[in-house]
């Protein structure tokens, strides 16, 4: 069989090409009349496949560049975008976002970010190992991740395939300070998903591996036998009736929820008066075991950065320490709305990590003694306005400690305000792929509606 | 209106670039000189600007522009996928070399003449960027602050935000695809925040469609966002918690057609079924609904945010029949999963971008009317819940289950109408729920024009509409149990 030959991902343009793009984009800015510039361009490369059934079923080439700038002409903003580099379209790029600054209103709060706060020493995290994967191989290793699922057992009749894909990126961020900060990045991801079915139906999931360091992955023979697995023991889900009554968050649902938390102490939230966690600072919010910390720089992590969308300096702090809210989560705007000054959390959090307690899932499910273990969430029902919370869940209904069988089309709810302070437990079964990493957290009471 | 589509796309895509039909056939000359059963070719330019409203000002706007060409070749189920964002001859060849590294062996490509279908159009192909000055986008949107604000002193916080999309494209196929499409698209949001005894709630609102911004001008039509946007904030003031448990559930007209979008429509795309990957595979010609029933999905309503002349295939876009009388009549196709089907596509082949492949994908989805009255529909219920305003929804379309959240819901007691209640997700089962439709009202009503559907991590603008809908048991899941 001739073999397909591809080239693998782009490879990224020299550094200094994108410092120029930056350089001109900022004199561009100031021959136009811009008081004050920020620019970003970016350029990404990716390569992604799926096999289904042992079949290449899509192979894709990804290679996109971008180009933004935010203008300020005293003290009125503009931004535009592109994803042509060509100096006129830098020069049209620049035009339109000066005249939407000439269209907007003056605005105390806005502005580049405090020149004291940008990141002088920019560290090495380690972000950036790319992957030589060819096509081909591409193709054998997503082949044996799904034929690892479809192997497991006869009841796996169905997949989505498995599916490889390799992101390799560049972002430069400058602004009219002299700041001029950009590192290259990976991504490489491995997933899975497919169906299992038996006379009552068919239940699909899925499993993935995530890393900046291909080094890192789960390999493929796992991520395909915890795809099936998953699969399986979803079959033969039965519905519960309307009760109350504690419920165990897996890791990878119960990093949602801290997702909430953060959510609601965003600045953009607080200065909106849009936030169920008003006024909170000092305050217990979780119970007093609970710590979570943000640690922005460290290596390969999936959530690390070196500075912020701003170009801030991003360092390490506790968010909440002892269950009490210690800071909130601003960038420079919404900290001088609330007076306050920068987090160095434009763009986001970098790393939080929910201390792990001493518990692993099969001591939780002890704890948990009776009630529900979800493993699966649908929907949006979350409102950060008021914490109410309502959504669709699936999982196992668990009795003395014990798994006694599937459950699905059922919904979970409450208000995250309670939630959260009826944490009973925070599990040491730390899911690491993403930029929040936390353990099963165990609630103490949720609503369960059903039959 | 006779503008050419087609003609504009050529002369803002191609012309620019200095490319011309030649080139496409070098393109495609080169995707099929390599064993591949068909390609294309999809040319897109994206203009967008958004506007938004904060404390009472316009204090950020911004515009981008996208551009770039898609490369697909298709060989059996197999599809190479590459795209440049570079419209320059080596880049695409280049982008079209790695995109037919997927065929291997067979394929009997051939490229055939040039077809173009030309329809009347459902939608101008004007630039709604354009069609109002900067400063009347400001005025408007502060105009829209101030109609909140004035309708009831407990409103403390507006948030007002004003989009539009211009998207040209152009499409050359293998098969003799060369068609083109102007696709405006805007949208107006109003949210505000409420607060009494310290009790805050938000509400929001919005609307547009394939039309410049003038048609918000229209009988006030924004106006009436920012009203509706304080009427839905002051109601979840005065909100009890939610009951949990399986109960009769009225849904309101229009918006809460998003059920139908879950629960049917993403069932029934072409590409979930040919994988057998659906709770619905297989089931044409059964009954999957009450005979009061009919379910399409229609590409073709003038100005909506779901119609398209063709879809990103060049495939003029239909009223497809889903469910007639409470039986499976048919699937959403693209041409990929319809060739594999042995059927014809249906209109229904979308991309998010030139840097996304195609999907069977809805358009505008929605449940003809029925014969009741609507308050006799609330009339006929003893004790149920009445939802009429929904925020997303989801679905597992191969266990069947779905979700979508009621942002708006009343208790019914004794027929009545009593009080509005919290936000509850609602979840139930694609492939019986329809079942349990047991009256169906006159009053069919689409969205306002305010819906985007994600698959794929995909996101496309659709619609969706109903009558008033009585279900006999549905999931609720509130905190009251």
């Amino acid at each position: 069989m001739p073999a397909i030959t591809t080239r693998p991902t782009a490879p990224l343009p020299p550094r200094e090409q994108l410092e120029n793009l930056v350089a001109g984009i900022l004199a561009e800015a100031r021959a136009q009349g811009a008081t004050a510039t920020e620019a970003a361009v970016s350029f990404g490369s990716a390569l992604s496949v799926t096999v289904r059934l042992g079949e290449v079923e899509t192979l894709e080439h990804h290679r996109q560049r971008g180009l933004g700038v935010t203008v300020y002409i005293g003290q009125s903003r503009g931004s535009a975008s592109t994803a042509d580099w060509r100096p006129e379209a830098i020069r049209d790029t620049v035009q339109s976002a000066c005249a939407i600054a000439r269209h907007t209103a003056k605005d105390s709060c806005a502005g580049l970010a405090d020149p004291e706060r940008l990141a002088k020493d920019i560290p090495d995290l380690d972000l950036y190992h790319p992957w030589p994967l060819a096509a081909e191989d591409a193709i054998a290793l997503a082949r044996v991740c799904e034929a690892a699922a479809l192997a497991l057992d006869p009841r796996i009749r169905n997949s989505e395939g498995g599916s490889i894909a390799t992101h390799t990126g560049l972002v430069l961020y400058g602004n009219s300070q002299g700041f001029c900060g950009g590192y290259p990045a990976t991504h490489h991801s491995l997933s899975c998903s497919v169906i299992a079915g038996d006379e009552a139906g068919m239940q699909r999931n899925h499993w993935y591996t995530v890393a900046r360091d291909w080094n890192d992955l789960e390999t493929p023979v796992a991520v395909g036998q915890k795809a099936g697995q998953r699969a399986l023991r979803r079959l033969g889900s039965r519905r519960l009736t309307t009760r109350q009554v504690p419920v165990l968050f897996a890791p990878e649902l119960a990093r949602g929820l801290i997702g909430h938390f953060v959510g609601a102490i965003r600045g953009g939230a607080l200065y909106r008066k849009s936030s169920f966690l008003l006024d909170r600072l000092g305050t217990l919010v979780f119970p007093d075991f609970v710590t979570i910390r943000e640690r922005p720089h460290w290596p390969k992590a999936l959530g690390s950065a070196p500075f912020d969308n701003e170009g801030v300096a991003t360092a390490d702090r506790d968010l909440v320490a002892g269950g009490v809210l210690q800071g909130y989560v601003l960038d420079s705007y919404s900290a001088r709305r609330l007076g306050m000054e920068t987090t160095g959390n434009a763009g986001g959090t970098h790393n939080l990590i929910v201390e792990p307690g001493p518990l692993d899932h099969e001591a939780l499910l002890r704890q948990l003694d009776r009630g529900l273990w979800v493993t699966e969430l649908m929907g949006h029902g979350i409102n950060l306005v008021t914490g109410d919370y309502s959504r669709g869940a699936s999982g196992f209904w668990v009795e003395n400690g014990q798994i006694q069988y599937p459950v699905h089309e059922i919904t979970i709810a409450g208000n995250l305000n309670t939630l959260f302070k009826g944490i009973v437990a925070v599990g040491s079964d730390v899911d690491v792929r993403g930029g929040i990493r936390c353990g099963s957290l165990l609630l103490e009471r949720m609503t369960v509606a059903g039959e | 209106m006779t503008t050419d589509t087609l003609t504009l796309a050529r002369y803002h895509l191609l012309t620019p670039a200095g490319l011309d039909e030649d080139d496409l056939h070098r393109m495609l000359a080169c995707l099929l000189g390599h064993a591949i059963d068909a390609g294309d070719v999809y040319f897109q330019q994206r203009r967008t600007e958004s506007w938004s409203l904060e404390d009472r000002h316009v204090k950020n706007a911004s515009r981008a522009i996208q551009q770039g060409a898609g490369v697909r070749a298709i060989s059996g189920e197999k599809t190479g996928f590459a795209y440049s964002d570079e419209l320059v001859m080596p880049a695409l060849l280049e982008a079209a070399t790695a995109a037919r590294a997927i065929a291997q062996q067979g394929g009997e490509g051939q490229f055939q003449v040039w077809q173009t279908a030309p329809r009347v159009p459902l939608y101008e192909p004007l630039d709604p960027l354009d069609t109002l000055t900067a400063e009347a986008k400001v005025q408007l949107l502060e105009k829209l602050d101030a109609e909140a604000r004035q309708q009831d002193p407990r409103v403390t916080q507006v948030m007002v935000s004003l989009a539009a999309v211009q998207d040209t494209i152009l499409i050359a196929g293998s098969d003799g695809t060369l068609a083109g499409d102007v696709r405006p698209l805007v949208r107006v949001n109003v949210s505000v925040i409420v607060e009494q005894e310290g009790r805050r709630e938000q509400g929001g609102s919005g609307g547009g469609g394939r039309v410049g911004y003038g048609w918000f001008l229209d009988e006030d039509r924004a106006l009436g966002y920012a009203r509706e946007a304080v009427r839905l904030a002051l109601i979840n003031l005065e909100a009890v918690p939610a009951p949990a448990g399986t109960m009769t559930v009225v849904l309101g007209p229009g918006w809460p057609g998003i059920l139908l979008h879950e629960a049917i429509g993403h069932g029934l795309e072409g590409d979930f079924n040919r994988k057998g990957t659906s709770a619905f595979t297989g089931r044409i010609g059964e009954r999957v609904a009450s005979p009061l029933c009919t379910v399409v999905d229609d590409g073709t309503l003038a100005h909506r945010r779901g119609s398209l002349n063709i879809d990103d295939e060049g495939t003029p876009t239909q009223c497809t029949t889903l469910i007639e009388r409470g039986i499976l009549k048919g699937y959403l196709q693209d041409k990929l999963n319809a060739r594999l089907m042995n059927t014809a596509p249906t209109g229904n082949g979308r991309r998010e971008s030139y840097a996304h492949l195609p999907l069977p994908r809805m358009t505008n989805t929605y449940m003809m009317p029925g014969e009741h009255d609507p308050a006799e529909v609330i009339a006929s219920v003893e004790r149920g819940l009445y939802a009429v305003n929904f925020g997303g929804g989801q679905v597992d379309i191969t266990s069947g289950k779905f979700v979508f959240s009621a942002s708006e819901a009343y208790l019914i007691e004794n027929g009545r109408v009593t009080r509005p209640v919290k936000g509850a997700t609602l979840i139930g089962n694609g492939p019986d729920v329809l079942t349990k439709v047991s009256m169906v009202g006159n009053d069919l009503k689409l969205d306002a024009g305010v819906g985007t559907c994600g698959k794929d991590g995909q996101s496309v603008p659709v619609g969706v509409g109903q009558p008033t809908l009585k279900i006999e048991a549905l999931t609720v899941g509130g905190t009251q149990a």
